[in-house]
């Protein structure tokens, strides 16, 4: 299985001082859990976040090691590494409401 | 062919280096497979988990994961360098590896489905990074604080477990108590091989570990719950009452001490091996005894342990020098340890394993406890009987004499010991006051002596500053005398005795005055006798011879006369015959 480490950043829109979202997504493999975590998560950022976030996905398959840094028990967990405070949302993010809430997003 | 493989492996045993453990368990946890060791906060589960998984390390050459869900490894470490095991040395040398998994809910958003292969995937690396064998899991538990979705934890459990074994790790879960089930969450659902219970418990102001082995798949057990103690050398449990009577007993002797002792008991004192008890109340001498006979240990080179719960070490020493009894020197050159404890200082089954942990450091032929009758002020009489036949059992398993002493009190029955453990004693040496006459004196004799023709005499106890000394007691006239009244009688008896020698010589004396008197009197009869008869002789003899004189004096008569016709009549007659 390759190692899914996208950057995926759109030209910013609005304001360049405005801050970037550093997502990270640890999954274990393409599972189908970590698949839809995946679509999920863009679809959101796409809708609220567009052109100032940045994701990374980590498999923890390839890499065990990392689990440890950011506390990663469940997968697929989605960490907010910035702006700070560190959030962790886990589960497939199939809940969008709870995402945006987990993430603190306020819907635009 | 696989099953037989499978048997193979459920019959393994890992051992955990716990003291006491390997026994009540025969040979340790279940390899491969996780155990569960369940108790209320503080009961020390955390150390039993670490303990495991460092004598693993250190004793057995196999590395270790612990996985902490609540302290951190730098906490773990710390507490434990206290119990002598460095964490942090473990985990330079790669023996032992350690993962920190925290969660802290109020950061954690959950949203959809989810599992916890993260866990898996942490565990797993770790076990790899040290290529470990033993797992301790120190408390799981804490995933259904940090997580709401008890279905998937649950879920995830059961698949962990799976997973251990299939790693074939032997894990050790530690689990908080709950209030109807083993634990909070029932993990015990989960880890089905082998559940340990710790619980700790105070009575009576007294606080006491305890372990149990709640169940043991596939294996017999102990099913007892054992003290257990955590000290300096971390957990100590004791696995005491699986002892049995199959001890070997010696047939060798061991002096008393006290020549005359040794006389009473056979002409050779007690058994090697034996338990001895002295009882008696207050100022019979028992500590006087116990001293006699640790000396006597310590002359023949062996090795003595003496508890001593009343005094102190220096004032034994000090009072027994005052009946000659050197214990200074027996102290000095190793021979003769003293443990010296105020019996409410701690529970009895602390005291237990005290008196094994200093038994194993020390190794003594020679064991005394001054006096057993203190232990009662730590518990019950049927603990204080119950923990003393496990020592006893332990004792005579390692064929070490005991010497006890027990305080019976004033009133109650002497053949009583406060303890009811009269039944385990081999030679019970009974030692009493004799009241008499305004005096107090010391008896001593033996009860009973298993295996030996013993003395049914009750001697005088006497102490002297040359020890301790037995004389027989005054039992003449009907009367039991001891002191200055056995001296009195004996003295009365010897005049007595000199009056009536007198008396009889006395009588000898008149006797043979009598006889002699007697003799006289025969012989002064006698002569006067012999002169009767001379006379009645003379007169006899004088009378034949008047007779013949008489006869003659006729014939001439008759012959003067001639013509008397009669006189003739002598020849006449013949004449008168013939004609």
């Amino acid at each position: 299985m390759k190692t899914v480490s996208t950057t995926k950043r759109k030209k910013a829109k609005t304001d360049a001082a405005e801050e970037i979202w550093n997502l990270r997504l640890y999954v274990a493999g393409q599972t189908p859990k970590s698949l839809t975590a995946f679509t999920n998560l863009k679809k959101i950022c796409e809708e609220h976040l567009a052109g100032k976030y940045k994701i990374e996905v980590i498999d923890l398959l390839k890499n065990p090691q990392l689990a440890k840094g950011d506390q990663i028990i469940a997968l697929p967990t989605l960490v907010r590494k910035l702006p700070e405070p560190i959030k962790k949302i886990i589960g497939d993010l199939a809940n969008t409401e709870r995402v945006l809430v987990g993430l603190d997003i306020r819907p635009v | 062919m696989s099953k037989k493989k499978r048997e193979a492996v459920v019959l393994e045993k890992c051992m955990t280096g716990i003291k006491g453990l390997d026994e009540i368990t025969k040979g340790g946890l279940p390899k491969g497979r996780p155990t569960l060791i369940c108790g209320s906060a503080g009961c020390g589960k955390t150390l039993f988990a670490m303990e495991f998984l460092m004598r693993g390390a250190m004793d057995f050459g196999e590395p270790g994961v612990f996985m902490t869900f609540e302290e951190s490894p730098d906490d773990l470490a710390k507490n434990f360098i206290s119990l002598g095991f460095d964490l942090n040395d473990m985990m330079a040398r790669g023996l032992i590896a350690t993962d920190h998994v925290y969660i802290e809910r109020s950061e954690i958003e959950e949203t959809g489905e989810y599992d916890l292969e993260g866990l898996f995937i942490r565990l797993g690396s770790a076990i790899d990074s040290v290529g470990a064998k033993r797992v301790v899991l120190d408390t799981i538990e804490a995933l259904f604080s940090g997580l709401s979705n008890a279905a998937i934890i649950r879920a995830e459990l059961r698949r962990l477990f799976h997973w251990l074994k299939e790693r074939g790790v032997t894990a050790v879960v530690t689990g908080e108590s709950g209030d109807r089930m083993l634990t909070r969450y029932g993990l015990e659902e989960y880890v089905a091989d082998c559940v340990i219970l710790l619980d700790f418990r105070i009575d009576e102001q007294i606080s006491t570990r305890r372990l149990r082995i709640v169940k043991y798949r596939g294996a017999s057990h102990g099913a007892d719950e054992y003290p257990f103690l955590i000290d300096e050398g971390g957990l100590s449990i004791l696995p005491i009452t699986s002892l049995g009577l199959d001890y070997a007993v010696s047939s060798e002797r061991v002096s008393t001490g006290v020549p005359r002792l040794d006389a009473m008991l056979d002409g050779k004192g007690f058994y090697r091996g034996s338990t001895i008890l002295a009882s008696g109340t207050a100022g019979t001498g028992k500590t006087s005894m116990s001293a006699t006979f640790a000396d006597a240990a310590c002359r023949r080179g062996e090795r003595c342990l003496y508890f001593a719960f009343e005094e102190s070490p220096n004032q034994i020493i000090r009072n027994m020098g005052s009946i000659g009894i050197d214990l200074a020197q027996w102290v000095k050159n190793g021979l003769l340890k003293f443990h010296s404890a105020r019996p409410s200082l701690y529970g009895l089954e602390m005291h237990l394993v005290t008196f094994h942990k200093v038994i194993d450091e020390f190794k003594p032929q020679v064991f005394i406890i001054d006096p057993i009758s203190n232990l009662s002020a730590a518990g019950t009489v049927s603990e204080v009987k119950s923990i003393l036949t496990r020592l006893i059992d332990y004792l005579k398993l390692k064929q070490i004499t005991t010497f006890l002493t027990d305080l019976t009190h004033f009133g109650g029955s002497l053949e009583h010991t406060s303890e009811e453990i009269s039944s385990l004693i081999d030679t019970w040496l009974l030692l009493r006051d004799i009241e008499l006459k305004g005096e107090r004196n010391r008896g001593l004799y033996i009860l009973k002596s298993r295996g030996m023709a013993h003395s049914n005499q009750i001697q005088e106890f006497l102490l002297t500053n040359r020890g301790i000394d037995l004389i027989d007691i005054y039992t003449g006239a009907g009367e039991v005398l001891t002191g200055s009244a056995r001296a009195a009688q004996e003295a009365g008896e010897k005049a007595n005795e000199l009056m009536a020698r007198r008396e009889a010589q006395r009588r000898l004396r008149e006797q043979e005055r009598k006889r002699n008197a007697l003799e006289t009197k025969i012989a002064a009869l006698r002569a006067e006798f012999d002169v009767e008869a001379q006379e009645v002789q003379l007169i006899a003899e004088e009378e034949q011879i008047r007779q013949t004189v008489l006869a003659e004096d006729r014939l001439r008569m008759a012959h003067l006369r001639k013509g008397n016709p009669s006189v003739p009549r002598t020849f006449g007659s013949k004449k008168n015959k013939k004609g």
